[in-house]
């Protein structure tokens, strides 16, 4: 039951995040709006028992690519009310009803069997470590991945350097 | 009613609905990229709601969908700053140099 008020109140708050982001006009609200929505999916992970994500999720969207995306906005600060639409709204507005209406109609006619329910706590960190460290793991990935993040932060001070 | 799957993929749709609407609709580079973030976001909440109820290797995508959301927003704004240096606005009507 608690359960049950939990993702209703998290999912009221992440629509009405993801709303304030595409319909702010101040470009820092629609930040704070990006924010809201990151911390209630954050909830709906530990709603699901995943609580190492949740706060990963909190950790890392929250505490750096948030923080990233204020910065940025705050040194392009004379464009600060621009957040206007372009010409093209009412097509982005049929395309992304279009989307909505074809998923979920999809999501409603298939036939889900869920092999656990949400009384199920067996579902740790320890097995997420376990997927990606352990004996037929994802070790590679992770490698790559520490790559790929590397890669990509010297390539985002080489191209925002001052010349 | 018991909250299920169901509930989860809905709200993971409706999400990236509207950030799809945002990436489509917004004129200012770094909205775009905050859309974008919030379409991660979306698939992201698929992955654990399905690790949670059916399969269970989706938690560990999650962390590489963290990952290279970090890569994505930091090139991505280090270009949107550049671009601000050189043509003092980011409306992405002016960012068409490879346009031809």
């Amino acid at each position: 039951m608690g359960i049950n008020i939990a993702f209703w109140v998290f999912a009221a708050m992440a629509i009405a995040g993801a709303l304030m982001v595409v319909t702010m006009h101040s470009l820092f609200r629609a930040a704070l709006g990006l924010i809201l929505c990151i911390l209630s999916i954050a909830g709906l992970f530990i709603t699901l028992s995943n609580e190492y994500l949740g706060i990963i999720q909190i950790l890392i969207y929250i505490g750096a690519i948030a923080v990233l995306i204020i910065m940025a906005i705050v040194m392009t600060r004379d464009v600060e009310h621009s957040n206007r639409s372009s010409t093209y709204k009412l097509p982005a507005i049929v395309c992304s009803l279009a989307f909505i209406g074809i998923a979920i109609w999809t999501i409603l006619n298939t036939k889900w069997v869920p092999k656990f329910t949400l009384s199920d706590t067996s579902l740790p960190a320890k097995s997420i470590g376990q997927m990606l460290f352990g004996q037929s793991g994802l070790v590679l990935a992770v490698e790559i991945a520490a790559l790929l993040i590397m890669v990509a932060v010297i390539g985002a001070i080489s191209v925002a350097k001052e010349k | 009613m018991d909250i299920g799957l169901t509930h989860y993929l809905v709200l993971s749709v409706l999400l990236f609905g509207v950030g799809l609407y945002g990436v489509l609709s917004r004129r200012n580079a770094v909205v775009i990229l905050m859309c974008i973030e919030l379409m991660l976001n979306a698939a992201n909440l698929t992955l654990v709601a399905f690790s949670r109820y059916i399969f269970f290797y989706g938690q560990a995508i999650v962390i590489f969908s963290l990952v290279i959301a970090a890569a994505e927003v930091s090139v991505g704004l280090a270009t949107i700053i550049t671009f601000y240096r050189q043509r003092k606005n980011i409306d992405i009507k002016n960012i068409n140099l490879l346009k031809w």
